[in-house]
């Protein structure tokens, strides 16, 4: 479904990613972890066309999408809900999931979706007029999820969905990426620092190091190795 | 009191020409977060515009000074802004989206002076008379009316109203109701944000521009109708007193940027009233000092915050 290959971004003279090699399969949750600053949120937004690629490329469903423009990635089918969220404070929650679904036009499928967002997180049905500013961390997390479920995209990258979240809340989001996985067969490349979280709900993992993958193997396998446990899983 | 009433007619007529100019000033800082200095020449181009478009117009809609012809005259020139606005930001600010902010902010100024010197070039330096598109009179107000049949409204002055209510509502209708208008709102949040859900800010950009400029270039017309003669360089002092209108409601702020043109207009007719004509501008620029001071983030606009 993606696959990245020799990837290079650099921000001036300082190397984000190094040759960076991956590969997402249909219907898999794949995780990236690693330490901050390791290129994870680096990898995402190359992937989405904010940050160009010096070298390497990038392949989405069979096709080059290697520095094409955001919203071109976007119509092809893969959606990113960026680091810190970014929900459109000033709008309403229901603007916001309009947003989600911008390029859309057939109005009875974005109802569709709309309703399977709500089944997903009904908490944001409950807030539908809010101003998506006045909604908990938590709340604004799910806003995130389910505003880019309303693209109805084919891939779903997430970045950090744990980050700055009420502990209870982190569960609940994490079971719902999965059933979100489950029901749709929606793929979904998911970068986390949390790495136990990650791990439990992936199929596959990379383990990302100053642009560099470290390690990859199946999760279940990266979770019993003892270099693994040592440094990211704090044990 | 009826004099003070009539100050504040004379006040309103004036907010609302610098309210619809304001409010480019302030969609465009929404979107790009830079002021576009050339804005207040622009407004001084839809007068042109209305200049030389009038005579072929007023004779298509039967000739002499009509409602028909003005609407003519006023669509024509707004429409003629919207593009002067679009090419300004594709040829000028887009190549330069990417740079220092500054860099785009001294560019504005550039375009500014350019536009002003073009003008002085291409339209002759002289002040010219703007044709009669409309013919401005006092209107009579019934003896029944008792006190207030004192009072003097023009023709001029009851169109600035209507038009400049139409287009607050047109553009509030399409702020808050349309798809564009959505995206616009999405994108001054977080552009970002805005692209990763498939909007090509290029184009809502533009778009925001050209909306911007279109109420200018209608600004520029109600000016022109109360005026007797434009000249190339009308849109300096208008414009920044606008920029100061759209400061004073919260710069991005589009209801600030109308009620801000509103005050200004209002305050800048009672200086004149009662204190002296000729503090007006330093009275005005004081609220700009003064707003800066206490309030920087405007009457409407609330600081930027981030919630975790």
């Amino acid at each position: 479904m993606l696959a990245i290959t020799e990837l290079h971004v650099s921000y001036g003279a300082i190397g984000a990613l190094q040759g960076l090699t991956l590969k997402v399969e249909r219907g898999s949750i794949v995780t990236l972890i690693g330490a901050n600053g390791a290129g994870k949120t680096t990898t995402l937004r190359t992937i989405s066309g904010i940050v160009k690629a010096t070298s390497g490329t990038i392949t989405f469903d069979g096709e080059d999408v290697t520095n094409i423009a955001p919203h071109k990635i976007v119509a092809r089918g893969l959606a990113h809900s960026p680091e810190g969220r970014m929900v459109f404070a000033n709008l309403s929650v229901m603007e916001n999931l309009r947003m989600g679904a911008y390029l859309r036009r057939d109005k009875s499928e974005i109802a569709a979706s709309l309703d399977f967002v709500f089944a997903m997180f009904p908490r944001l049905k409950e807030r539908l007029k809010q101003t998506a500013g006045t909604l908990s961390g938590g709340e604004q997390q799910m806003l995130a999820i389910g505003r880019a479920l309303m693209g109805k995209p084919k891939c779903l990258m997430l970045d950090e969905p744990s980050l700055g979240i009420a502990p209870i809340l982190v569960q609940t989001i994490f079971e719902k990426i999965v059933e979100i996985n489950r029901s749709l067969g929606l793929t979904i490349l998911l970068v986390e620092q949390n790495a136990n979280l990650a791990l439990e709900i992936s199929h596959y993992g990379y383990v990302l190091e100053t642009g560099r993958i470290l390690l990859q193997d199946t999760s279940a396998a990266l979770r019993e190795n003892t270099a693994i446990q040592a440094a990211y899983l704090g044990g | 009191m009826i004099e003070f009433l009539q100050q504040l007619i004379n006040g309103l007529a004036q907010g609302s020409i610098y309210a619809l100019i304001a409010l480019g000033y302030t969609m465009v800082f929404g979107v790009l977060r830079f002021i576009n200095f050339a804005h207040g020449d622009v407004f001084m181009l839809g007068a042109f515009a209305g200049l030389y478009t009038a005579p072929s117009l007023l004779k298509l809609c039967g000739g002499g000074p009509s409602f028909p012809g003005a609407a003519a005259v006023l669509l024509a020139a707004m429409l003629i802004c919207a593009v002067i606005g679009i090419l300004i930001e594709k040829l000028c600010y887009r190549p330069l989206r990417d740079r220092p902010r500054l860099t785009v902010l001294i560019t504005a100024i550039g375009v500014s002076l350019f536009l002003e010197n073009a003008g002085q070039y291409a339209f002759g330096a002289d002040p010219q008379s703007f044709p009669e598109i409309i013919t401005d009179r006092a209107l009579e107000i019934p003896e029944s009316w008792g006190a207030l049949s004192a009072l003097t409204l023009t023709v001029g002055q009851l169109l600035v109203f209507g038009v400049t209510f139409f287009l607050l509502i047109g553009l509030r209708a399409i702020v808050r109701h349309t798809r564009t208008g959505m995206a616009m709102r999405a994108l001054s949040f977080n552009p970002v944000a805005a692209s990763l859900m498939g909007v090509n800010t290029d184009v809502v950009i533009s778009f925001t521009f050209g909306l911007g400029s279109a109420l200018a270039g209608a600004a520029g017309i109600l000016t022109s109708i109360q005026q007797p003669s434009i000249d190339p360089l009308m849109g300096i002092n208008i414009g920044l007193k606008a920029f100061v209108a759209a400061v004073l409601g919260g710069i991005g702020n589009i209801p600030g940027a109308a009620l801000g043109g509103i005050l200004i207009g209002l305050l800048e007719a009672l200086v004149v009233g009662y204190i002296n004509p000729s503090y007006r501008d330093a009275i005005v620029f004081g609220v700009l000092i003064l707003i800066l001071l206490v309030k920087p983030s405007g009457l409407l606009g609330k600081p930027e915050r981030e919630k975790v």
